[in-house]
């Protein structure tokens, strides 16, 4: 991996990945042989003279006593401004060209969180790691759930913070190869914590657009299935995923039941920040999950039994029904069926005389 | 003039028999309320150097974690650190480094010590404010130590916000109150310096008669007096933040976390020059000196500290080209950026003409010295890189601004050491084994240099900073790089080492061993408790040929007037 | 800064020929007295910055949400401010006076002078508690505390009741729920960006300003820490709708009103010393330094009071 790796880049940089890289390292290698002309003269010069003058007695006293040379001395102050002015252009027009996104790009948004990286694509699948196609314009549109992270791309030297509260952009274009997928690297690397060094995902490059759009399009695992398959999963999805770990492991690996995905949007959307979900949680902000299900839930304005419309319309419009004792403090929650379905067959399992199907 | 002839020629036996600054006052209480800058200079010296070896263990525990790639593998095992306490340490590296080492170095140690001696003066103009700022300095060191008992702090050394209000890690508080006091310490001796510079110069000694130390370290005053309030109130908001949730900088309470940043860089970035401008200005004495040449363009020198001091104030924002400032702002910064490359440029290629057609005699100080050439010409070199606003989008928070920012800082502590080197005997009374100096001076800057050098590549192909795991491909580089970080700390250790050794064993110092025309070489080593009794004459500080070396002495006395040859020409 | 108001407490270090305030590393009473006042201005010019950086996060969100201040610095009290404001430079006035009857050996006028001098402190210290009483008794706190209490907010009671400016200002979802709040589909995604307003075109992508109004997240304030119930109405007054996170500039008010007040104790620290040596009888034409120096700080403090007055109390 290591030499496969380097392999494709050379000693200084590691492979183009993007179309705009070569700007990057053009300019780098201008710097660096500029840079590499003055050490030089600097350190050549620096072990010339301490060969040269040498004090070789304690007595042995300076060749030479000159104090200054305007003329030399302005020399080198020009010459070194003259050349920090192509570097300075060089970097803004190339710095530029990578922040202005061309109208036509195909934008995926990009949710940050300690410490994954989730890309959401216009058709709402979502991703832990970044599928993009070959040529084509690509803008990753981010925000941050909680403290900055940053988005870097080293094969396609990219990098922008992601700072909570606001939206970043980035933009490339992957170079990747023909008749296959090519993989590269994304770390964050804005430091976010405990597992700031875990929080990387791949960069999978589609060697096509429609090689792209055939893979987004199969990419929800659900739609893998047939819809025999699709019948079986929803009646018993445990026992669904169980079998198929027999036959299609990878696929397996990608199902989950609805009940976990509930729980996992439990935690993911910040549900526990005012909800608890056992039995004897002291309250918070919010009433419990706890025994609401299939209940009675007495409301500031008369009482509801807890369905399944109930819960939806309290997660889509939490104002329209508030429970006894509680402020209408939740926002309405940006969550698509799928999810509600999930958390919604999540708080069912809830309560003391739950059952396994 | 005649009583400093009479007081080098005495010797060194007649001069450590008498009444010194060491010897005057006797008991700890002696030294804990003292008012004499030297004895606050020695203390600052020795807690740096304390605080130093105590940062460069942690580094040399956070690069031995990194040896081994992929800790979190399934099957792999927590190596020297978990991830948390990697964190902790490399935290605590950067800021015991930044905040306790690098910006009080050379200024409070070696400035206190040696300021108002370059001035013929008896003390700092506010003795008791200059106690002040060495118990301020003690207190928020030992803050920031113990916050790693009072929970720890994990944030890196720059407290970005949200990281550090949301933290779960309790010593972020303690550590801000630490460094929020090594700000004021910071502050205090600036200001004192200022008003010494200003107002207990001989009124002989214009300002192109002060030695280049005086200019860098009236340059620093100038940028830590105006810089660190702003840390300082920067500090205080983040932790009122914390404790109490004002909403200025937390954007979950509607504030702006990259305002945050823009407070911290405008302190931060200027305090880069805090570090770095009393170094150059050590640089251009130890070159002159071992070299026994006059100092080539004085005044570019003295001008360009200035102006790098300035130009320091208006960059800050290069710190922040990727994190969402707009590309307008970028785009100035850049610009401006490049601007203080120029003054740097300038150091370098005087020093370079001061070595020419000199007498180079490779004391300890003068190895320090060369390797700052070496070492800050590839530390400014590759400053540009990171100027660049298109290559640095692809660098920056990578190893490459790791190492660059290393290669410059640690310019600063390797001068420190060679300033400690140079004014040893004179602190002490005592000369050093010069042959344990050479070889601690060497292997601290070949192992440094293997470090960081390693760590140029590693950034370049994308290694992420303050990564515990990493990518297997990148393991080489971190192998090499803490081999040479092992070998730098034997070099470190092998000069405390050589210095400590002096105080029980090192002969007795001559009042001049190097041959220096600064006034403190006017004075014996150690010198009186009052300096001076009659400030000395005020002459060229880079002059030289008024000393000749005396082998009895084992260091320099003045010549008669009558040897002293006519005046060297000047330029061209 | 004991230091630059040094006094004579120098006697075993003075050399012939030293009066016995003049310390010993320096040659002349003028001398010691330049590096005192030179120093004394460095330090003002210190404290003026370490304000400064309250100053300009004040710029920021004034410029970025002019709405918040004009909505909240409503609940200041002009009065409070304005006899505050007076009272300072009354103290101003008898300080200068104190200096000038130090320089003329008047010691009971200087006595005089600097217990009315600390009379004012006093006195705007007890004013400003009394404001701050009045402000925490309203819950206008900062950031996190915010909360007024009910009685100011029959008018957003209706509004918080309209589910659909829900998340408007109904605050109180938590930190995470404010995450929420934020538009997360792509089509809102892809209209932030466009809000950046660079100076052309070319700068244009993203957002130029410090913060931008419309990108705050909403909400956030956690009540669980305040109180069990969490009964939060979300502002105080009839409350524009497009004000949100008015805490801010309570936020931004508590922290330079509470640094002005803690340099006012520190002031006040000072002078009274200062006035331990005017009884004592220790300044005189010859050596009044301590005084000077004394007074000088004490216009800061009033100076900075006087910026700070008409930013937060009189915006409109």
């Amino acid at each position: 991996m290591m030499s496969a790796l380097l392999a494709r880049g050379d000693f200084w940089m590691p492979m183009q990945g993007a179309e705009g890289a070569w700007v990057v390292d053009w300019l780098f290698y201008f710097i660096f042989w500029v840079s590499l002309v003055f050490f030089i003269i600097i350190a050549g010069g620096m072990f010339w003279f301490m060969w040269r003058y040498r004090r070789r007695h304690e007595e042995h006293g300076p060749e030479s006593n000159v104090s200054h040379n305007t003329a030399l001395e302005l020399t080198w102050t020009i010459i070194p401004t003259i050349l920090l002015i192509p570097m300075f252009w060089w970097g803004f027009t190339g710095f530029m060209d990578a922040r202005v996104a061309p109208n036509n790009a195909y934008d995926i948004n990009v949710i940050a969180q300690k410490w994954s990286w989730r890309f959401v694509y216009p058709n709402n699948y979502d991703d832990n790691n970044l599928h993009v196609p070959a040529g084509v314009p690509i803008r990753l549109v981010m925000r941050s759930e909680d403290v900055i992270h940053s988005c870097y791309i080293p094969d396609f030297r990219v990098k922008r913070d992601v700072v909570p509260g606001r939206y970043s952009t980035l933009w490339f274009t992957a170079k990747g190869a023909q008749g296959r997928t090519t993989e590269h690297h994304l770390f964050c690397a804005e430091y976010c914590g405990t597992s700031h060094s875990d929080m990387k995902a791949k960069v999978i490059v589609h060697p096509s657009r429609e090689d792209f759009d055939a893979w987004l399009a199969n990419a929800d695992p659900l739609k893998q299935l047939t819809p025999e398959q699709y019948e079986a999963y929803v009646k018993d999805p445990e026992g669904f995923i169980e079998e198929l770990r027999k036959t299609d492991p990878d696929l397996a690996a990608r199902l989950v039941t609805p009940v976990e995905h509930g729980r996992r949007l439990y935690e993911k959307k910040g549900c526990a920040q005012c909800h608890t979900i056992t039995k004897d949680a002291p309250s918070r902000n919010g009433p419990t999950w706890w025994n609401v299900y299939g209940h009675k839930v007495l409301l500031r304005d008369g009482s509801s039994i807890a369905d399944e419309n109930y819960l939806r319309e309290s997660i889509v419009n939490p104002g329209a029904k508030i429970v006894a004792g509680y402020d209408n403090i939740m926002g309405p929650q940006r969550v698509n069926d799928r999810e509600i379905d999930a958390l919604i067959a999540f708080i069912k399992t809830l309560r003391d005389d739950y059952q396994k199907p | 003039m005649s009583s400093y002839d009479a007081a080098a020629a005495r010797g060194p036996d007649s001069a450590a028999a008498a009444d010194n600054y060491l010897t005057h006052g006797r008991g700890l209480l002696s030294w804990a309320l003292t008012l004499d800058h030297k004895r606050i200079g020695v203390m600052y010296m020795t807690g740096i150097i304390i605080f130093f070896l105590i940062g460069g263990l942690f580094a040399l525990l956070v690069r031995t974690s990194l040896l081994i790639p992929q800790k979190n593998v399934p099957g792999g095992t927590p190596f020297i650190f978990s991830h948390d306490n990697y964190n902790l340490f490399f935290t605590l590296h950067g800021a015991i480094m930044v905040f306790i080492v690098i910006i009080p170095g050379i200024p409070a140690a070696m400035g206190n010590f040696v300021l108002p001696l370059m001035l013929g003066a008896k003390d700092v103009a506010f003795p008791r404010l200059n106690l002040t700022s060495w118990y301020l300095w003690l207190s928020g060191a030992a803050l920031a130590l113990l916050s790693i008992i009072m929970g720890g702090f994990d944030t890196g050394w720059t407290f970005y916000v949200p990281y550090s209000t949301d933290t779960t890690f309790a010593g972020v508080i303690p550590v801000l109150s630490g460094v929020f006091l090594l700000g004021f310490s910071s502050i205090f001796t600036g200001l004192n310096f200022i008003v010494t510079i200003h107002k207990l110069r001989p009124p002989e000694m214009g300002w192109f008669r002060m030695p280049l130390m005086l200019w860098a370290t009236y340059a620093t005053a100038v940028i830590q007096v105006l810089a660190t309030p702003v840390l300082g109130i920067t500090l205080l908001l983040l932790i009122v933040e914390r404790a109490a949730g004002i909403g200025v900088f937390n954007p979950a309470l509607g504030g702006d976390p990259v305002l945050y940043q823009h407070f911290f860089w405008f302190y931060s970035h200027p305090a880069v020059y805090i570090m770095i401008l009393p170094a150059m200005g050590v640089m251009s004495e130890l070159l002159s000196v071992f070299s026994r040449k006059h100092i080539f363009g004085y005044s570019f020198i003295a001008f360009s500290s200035v102006a790098i001091a300035i130009f320091g104030f208006l960059v800050w924002g290069h710190h922040m080209f990727v994190s969402g400032q707009s590309n307008l702002i970028s785009t100035v910064f850049s610009f401006l950026t490049f601007s203080v490359a120029v003054p740097s440029a300038i150091k370098m290629f005087n020093w370079l003409a001061t070595l020419y057609g000199g007498s180079i005699s490779f004391r300890a100080p003068m190895i320090y010295a060369l390797s700052f050439m070496w070492i800050f010409g590839i530390g400014g070199l590759t400053g540009l890189f990171l100027g660049t606003l298109a290559v640095d989008v692809h660098l920056h928070d990578t190893y490459f601004v790791v190492a660059h920012f290393h290669f410059v800082m640690a310019g600063t502590i390797f001068v420190f050491f060679g300033a400690v080197h140079y004014w040893w005997p004179k602190i002490t009374g005592r000369m050093y084994n010069e042959t344990l100096g050479n070889w601690g001076a060497l292997l601290s800057v070949i192992g440094f240099n293997i470090t960081f050098l390693a760590q140029f590549p590693l950034g370049t192909h994308g290694m992420p900073r303050r990564y515990y795991n990493y990518e297997e491909h990148y393991w080489i580089y971190h192998v090499v790089s803490t081999c040479g970080a092992y070998l730098a700390g034997i070099g470190f250790v092998l000069t405390v080492i050589c210095l400590v050794q002096s105080l029980f064993r090192g002969r007795k110092a001559p009042a001049n061993p190097w041959g220096g025309n600064t006034m403190e070489w006017y004075c014996p080593s150690p010198p009186p408790h009052h300096n001076f009794d009659h400030p000395p004459p005020v002459t060229d500080p880079y002059d030289f040929s008024g000393w000749k070396y005396d082998e009895k002495a084992g260091g320099y006395v003045r010549r008669s007037p009558a040897e002293i040859p006519a005046p060297a020409s000047k330029g061209h | 800064m004991a230091d630059i108001a040094a006094t004579g407490g120098h006697a075993a270090a003075h050399e012939l020929g030293h009066p016995s305030h003049v310390q010993h590393h320096f040659d002349t009473s003028a001398q010691q007295f330049e590096a005192s006042k030179l120093g004394m201005w460095l330090f003002l010019g210190t404290e003026v910055l370490f304000f400064s950086g309250l100053f300009c996060a004040y710029t920021v969100y004034r410029f970025n949400h002019p709405e918040i201040f004009a909505y909240a610095h409503k609940s200041l009290s002009v009065f409070w401010g304005a006899l505050n404001t007076i009272i300072l430079i009354a103290s101003s006035f008898t300080m200068a006076l104190g200096v000038w009857c130090a320089q003329k050996s008047n010691r009971p006028g200087l006595v005089i002078c600097l217990i009315l001098t600390l009379a004012g402190a006093a006195g705007f210290m007890v004013i400003k508690a009394i404001e701050y009483n009045e402000k925490f008794q309203h819950g206008k706190l900062w950031g996190r505390l915010y909360q007024p209490a009910q009685h100011d907010d029959h008018a957003a009671d209706d509004h918080a009741a309209d589910a659909g400016a829900a998340d408007a200002h109904a605050a109180a979802s938590g930190a995470a729920h404010g995450s929420d709040a934020r538009p997360t589909d792509p089509a809102h995604g892809a209209a932030a960006p466009a809000a950046g307003h660079g100076p052309s075109a070319a700068f244009q992508p993203e957002r130029t300003s410090l913060a931008e109004p419309n990108q705050l997240p909403r909400g956030g304030v956690k009540l669980s820490t305040l109180t069990a119930g969490g009964h939060d109405k979300g502002h105080g007054g009839p409350k524009p709708a497009d004000v949100h996170n008015e805490h801010i500039f309570y936020g931004i008010y508590f922290c330079l009103t509470g640094l002005h007040g803690l340099h006012v104790l520190a002031g006040m620290v000072v002078l009274s010393c200062v006035l331990v040596g005017a009884v004592q009888g220790r300044y005189h034409a010859g050596y009044y330094t301590p005084v000077d120096l004394g007074g000088l700080y004490w216009h800061l403090v009033d100076l900075i009071w006087i910026f700070l007055f008409p930013l937060l109390y009189l915006i409109h």
